[in-house]
């Protein structure tokens, strides 16, 4: 079922990690993704593939439901590898026919698999952990300097909580559809590419149409309330920096100068 | 009589695997005759539409098993496909599904999917649309033109265009004034005078469950806590407000004159039954 779908989804909970400032983990993914991207060597993965598994084990979110959410992005990590297996230069081990494998290829597609894999884990981890307000409240606050050059980032941040608020929504609401469709016989899985797109149709008008109704009726409620953007605008939720923040960030640091630095070492 | 839809242990379980399981209904086992007109209810959350959505084969049973005509309708493709069309499901809200551009396309959709022939399409949605009281020339219409009572009598012809053996509403009357209520609750009886079909009907509504259903059937937390005669089951008055449920305004009347001392019937429930029995006590003086 589409409910099924937790891409992107957050968990409720308790830890350290739920804990963090929202900032601080938005600026320690970007770290993550540097680091991920600098390792080169069996070592260096080890150090950041350990980083990960220690934030994932104090998350205590089970490994099953990250790894079942890599599912709808299996096939491009697979593909990802096959690309890499036969298209890279160096000795070869085996060839057939217009292919050859190399060691190198082995490697890189290993190293490609493991790297797509840890970006997407990695990221997981901050939606998984962090509410969706809570990740546009860091956003913005992490934008708040192109306030400067004109970027409206409060309206910008609006639009993405907005969005956000609604993704679950309309997957409920599309499972609804879909659900009164097929009880009118309507069949979505088999039949030709051309006849399986027209069938979309009956769950596509009805869902825009009540996108639009929700979008207005939120417009009017917003009024209402006087929203007017986001000049001298309070917060109810003050962002503040903890202590754990200070220290998550140090060892965030810390962790990418190091895997520079053996990089720069030749692991 | 054999029952033409049974359940046997229904179990469901949303989002099996993840943090957000829950155990929607478990061990339902009911059974419904043909031509009977059965009501379903129950407090919020406590499973009946998760129920109903199994008795035409769009939820899969987590366990257990759902039998047509005493067959199950998992046990091939063919037959659950089959099922959806016999086993007609209007859902809550059912206006919101409306999507073709004018109101005949939309009833079509159902007996279209069914391969039916464009003379019989042509003739299933023009009884359907006089079932439910839509005028001959709204059938060229935008379905989104009309107002809302309108476009749940369409939504409800696009079901009953498939002339289903066993038509399931929930809460068909959900949201709408006294006077559309009525006449939505008279097309369904029309219907299911017309074809001999059962009918099984969720509502929160005691009055209308009094004056419909020869059967209920009461869902208490995903199981059934009752099932009998509206009279049978509204004189537990006790244990079905204790689920959080309410019973007919005229058995509050009736339990009241019964506690005020005065020996009247207790399993009186709708107007009509108030007014004999009151009439024959003054007659008996
Ligand atoms: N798609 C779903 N995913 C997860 N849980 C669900 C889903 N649908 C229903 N539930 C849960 O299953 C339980 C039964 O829900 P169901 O919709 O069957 O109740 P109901 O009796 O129809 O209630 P209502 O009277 O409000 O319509 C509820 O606890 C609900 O939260
Ligand atoms: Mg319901």
């Amino acid at each position: 079922m589409l409910r099924d779908i937790t891409l992107g989804q957050y968990f409720p909970g308790d830890t350290v990690v739920h804990r963090l400032d929202p900032r601080t983990k938005l600026v320690l993914v970007v770290v993550y993704i540097v680091t991920l991207f600098c390792a080169k060597h069996m070592v260096t993965y080890a150090i950041t593939l350990g980083a990960l598994m220690g934030v994932i084990i104090a998350s205590k979110i089970s490994i099953k439901v990250i790894l079942g959410s890599m599912k709808p992005l299996l096939f491009i990590i697979i593909l990802t590898g096959i690309l890499n297996l036969f298209y890279s230069q160096g000795e070869p081990i085996i060839s057939f026919w217009i292919f050859t494998i190399t060691e190198e290829g082995v490697w890189n597609a290993v190293f490609m698999v493991l790297r797509i894999s840890m970006l997407i884990c990695g990221t997981f981890m901050l939606t998984y952990t962090t509410s969706p307000i809570a990740l546009t409240d860091g956003i913005e606050q992490l934008l708040q300097p192109l306030k400067k050059i004109k970027v409206p980032v409060h309206e910008l941040a609006m639009m993405m909580c907005i969005a956000l608020r609604f993704i679950p929504t309309l997957i409920e609401e599309t499972d609804k559809i879909m659900s009164a469709q097929k009880a009118r016989g309507a069949d979505f899985e088999t039949g030709s590419l051309l006849s399986r797109a027209k069938a979309l149709i009956p769950i596509l008008v009805p869902l825009f149409i009540s996108a639009f109704r929700r979008a207005d009726e939120l417009a009017v409620a917003m009024e209402c309330r006087c929203y007017h953007g986001g000049e001298g605008r309070t917060r109810m939720k003050q962002l503040k920096f903890a202590a754990r923040d200070h220290v998550a960030l140090i060892g965030g640091f810390l962790l990418m100068a190091l895997v520079i630095v053996l990089g720069r070492a030749g692991l | 009589m054999k029952p033409i839809l049974e359940t046997k242990k229904l179990t469901h379980t949303y989002g099996a695997g993840t943090p957000f399981q829950s155990d929607a209904i478990h061990d339902v086992d009911i059974a419904v005759y043909p031509g009977e007109f059965v009501g379903i209810i129950g407090h919020t959350g406590s499973g009946k539409s998760t129920l109903i959505q199994h008795l035409n084969g769009l939820l899969k049973p987590t366990s257990g098993q759902i039998l047509l005509d005493g067959k199950d309708i998992w046990s091939d493709k063919r037959f659950t496909r089959q099922t959806r069309f016999r086993v007609g499901l209007v859902f809550q809200y059912p206006e919101y599904q409306l999507f073709e551009e004018t109101v005949y396309q939309d009833i079509a959709f159902g007996p279209t999917n069914m391969g039916l022939s464009k003379d019989e399409i042509d003739r299933r949605v023009r009884r359907a649309a006089a079932f439910v009281g839509v005028p001959e020339e709204s059938l060229e219409k935008s379905p989104f033109e009309l107002s809302g009572g309108q476009k749940r009598r369409v939504a409800i012809a696009g079901v009953i265009a498939m002339e289903p053996d066993v038509l399931i509403l929930d809460e068909p009357t959900a949201g709408l004034d006294p006077v559309g209520r009525e006449g939505i609750l008279a097309n369904i009886r029309a219907y299911q005078k017309a074809q001999d079909a059962t009918v099984i009907m969720v509502s929160h509504s005691m009055e209308e469950i009094a004056s419909n259903v020869e059967r209920l059937i009461v869902m208490d937390h995903g199981s059934v806590a009752m099932t009998g005669s509206p009279r049978e089951v509204f004189a537990h008055a006790d244990e079905l407000i204790g689920m959080g449920l309410d019973v007919p305004q005229m058995t509050h009347v009736f339990m009241r004159l019964r506690q005020m001392g005065i020996d009247v019937d207790p399993s009186v429930y709708t107007v009509e039954q108030a007014k004999e029995v009151l009439l024959s006590m003054k007659g008996g003086h």
